[in-house]
């Protein structure tokens, strides 16, 4: 019996697994610290926000959940989010209600609409205009948008005022109001959701669609049954980060809107508010305590952004058996 | 409602490349036709052309004509959606719709063709999961997703879904190559049971399967690679595999190819 020398001499085939665990170690270690690190970065944050919201809410004198002013600098502190919650869930609603269908639209046209030639140009062009700077789409909004949807809003006074949400108290007052915020926002938000949905719907299998065609399915009829219900959850993921920059849109909703601190369901009428252009105005002039305040709101927009985006998970979640991950 | 398939003269491309030239044959109602050939000979891209799924590759098209009884598939007023409703397929691997339950995924042609009823829909996912001897196996689970079943079953439902909408003739593009041998017995059993309403046409690598399941065999040969595929010859199957007319089938099956 003769027995052939193993082609890797004993002593280094050890060797080199010893080496490979001490990679597997660090890279384990690495890998488990990071994710460490982003939990204590986001209890960080939600410890010291917790803790200047309380200094500030113990003091409050006013609700503050349902107060509309915004006053915690004066001697008799009184401050509320109740429009600065409503005029961010309003424009952020109307953004979503505009960007997703068009979003959803454009990421089909370049996905499997458009000829190769056009669509990898304009799937470009999309992603471009995710990286426009947000001050620079809050100016085109004050500049253009504001000056420019003057006839829309008189329309919609004019046809829908009936619907009491789009008439206008003062015709014709300049559009600084939460529509127009919302217009801008959906704009802004656009290209995230058509980015992201895109690719979503490119990863559709090819089998699933075929499968579609071959039971008769027209072009539009295969994506209604292979590639949309496919993308579902990608849609939803994607809609929550557009939702995320809506929520906490900052300086361009800043520089468009008229903000005071009435609350009204009249979305043409110009004023109200949002928690993130709230903070950006008041923040450089707020006394210590005004900026604790301020944190408050911050606060309760957090935990807003936690809630819809929990809330998206459990959809998603709630349909797991069907993802096709198990295909 | 099984027809016959008399194609002439077809030739399919993708881009500039021709990847199958000048076929013609004729394919007899409630029989199975069984094509093989060895890798790239264009089976899968013929088989292809009879529902006109060929096409829907960017930049594939055919030349030729494909009959359907009297209907020219490719003729200028028949429209590719009807054709691909009245010729049904089954494809290589399983793709049940991923985001549908068995019971949808058996309706979803149905539903393409607007039929809404309940009752009629019931009776269809009935007789289409019998008719693909899945109905015992799935029957207590229909509204479970179709992706939970396992490779064999998930087959069966793509054929239990290609049946529900009664088309003329049924293509099966390898349906057993991704399957272990027990389901690949029981497609095979199915196949022998369908043809007696349908008119099958099925692509196999496997030669034994072809000798088992079908009437009439087909071999298709390329003159070497880059050359467009050819039908060799079409004949009874124990003719084929006993005694072939022509030199390059029987090298083919008896192992001496290449």
């Amino acid at each position: 019996m003769t027995s052939s020398p193993p082609a890797v001499p004993p002593g280094r085939d050890r060797r080199s697994r010893r080496d490979s665990r001490v990679g597997d170690k660090i890279f384990f270690n690495l890998t488990r610290g990071s994710g460490i690190l982003l939990l204590v970065i986001m209890a960080a944050i939600a410890g010291f926000l917790a803790y200047r919201s309380g200094l500030a809410l113990s003091k409050d004198e006013g609700n503050f959940l349902t107060t509309f002013e915004w006053t915690p600098d004066a001697p008799k502190p009184v401050f509320g989010i109740a429009v600065l919650a409503f005029g961010t869930i309003v424009s952020a609603v109307i953004a979503m209600a505009i960007a997703v269908p068009v979003a959803i639209g454009v990421a089909l046209f370049i996905s499997h609409y458009a000829p190769r030639k056009i669509a990898q140009p304009f799937a470009y062009l999309v992603d471009l205009l995710a990286a426009v700077p947000s001050i620079v789409y809050g100016l085109w909004g004050a500049l253009f948008l504001v000056p420019h949807i003057n006839g829309l809003t008189s329309w919609m006074d004019q046809y829908l005022g009936w619907t009491y949400v789009f008439s206008q108290t003062v015709p014709g007052a300049t559009p600084r109001n939460l529509f127009t915020v919302g217009i801008l926002l959906a704009i802004m938000v656009l290209p995230i959701i058509t980015a992201v949905t895109r690719e979503v719907f490119r990863q559709v299998p090819r089998m699933h669609e075929e499968a579609a065609l071959a039971l008769g399915a027209t072009r539009w009829e295969m994506i209604r049954t292979a590639v949309l219900p496919f993308g579902r959850p990608g849609i939803i993921s994607a809609s929550m980060l557009g939702l995320g920059r809506a929520l906490g849109e900052t300086i361009a909703v800043a520089t468009v809107l008229s903000a005071n601190s009435v609350l009204s369901l009249h979305i043409l009428d110009p004023g109200g508010g949002t928690f993130a252009q709230n903070i950006a105005l008041k923040f450089g002039e707020a006394q210590p305590f005004g900026r604790d305040a301020l944190m408050a709101s911050g606060l309760v927009l957090f935990v807003i952004t936690l809630v819809v985006n929990g809330a998206a998970r459990l959809i998603i979640a709630r349909r797991k058996e069907y993802s096709g991950a198990a295909a | 409602m099984a027809k016959r398939i008399d194609v002439s003269g077809l030739s399919a491309y993708y881009g500039s490349t021709r990847a199958i030239e000048d076929i013609s044959m004729t394919i007899e109602p409630r029989s199975v036709t069984a094509f093989i050939g060895p890798s790239g000979c264009g089976k899968s891209t013929f088989l292809r052309t009879l529902n006109r799924m060929h096409e829907v590759i960017p930049s594939a098209r055919v030349e030729g004509k494909v009959m359907l009884d009297d209907e020219n598939l490719y003729g200028s007023n028949i429209d590719p959606v009807a054709v691909r409703r009245a010729v049904g397929m089954v494809f290589q691997r399983p793709n049940p719709f991923p985001t549908m339950s068995i019971y949808d995924n058996v309706v979803a042609g149905l539903k393409l063709a607007g039929v809404k009823k309940k009752s009629v829909l019931d009776g269809v996912v009935e007789k289409s999961l019998k008719g693909a001897n899945l109905w015992n196996e799935v029957k207590d689970r229909l509204n479970k997703p179709g992706a939970g079943l396992s490779g064999g079953q998930q087959q069966r439902l793509c054929i239990a879904r290609a049946i529900a909408v009664e088309p003329q003739v049924l293509l099966m593009d390898e349906p057993c190559s991704a399957l272990d041998p027990i389901s690949t017995l029981a497609i095979e059993d199915l196949i022998g049971e369908l043809k007696s309403q349908y008119t099958i046409v099925i692509v196999t690598h496997n030669m034994q399967q072809a000798a088992r399941v079908s009437d009439r065999t087909a071999f298709f040969n390329l003159a070497g690679v880059g050359q467009p595929g050819k039908l060799v010859e079409l004949d009874d199957t124990p003719r084929i595999f006993s005694n072939p007319s022509v030199q390059a089938t029987e090298d083919y099956i008896s192992g001496r190819f290449g």
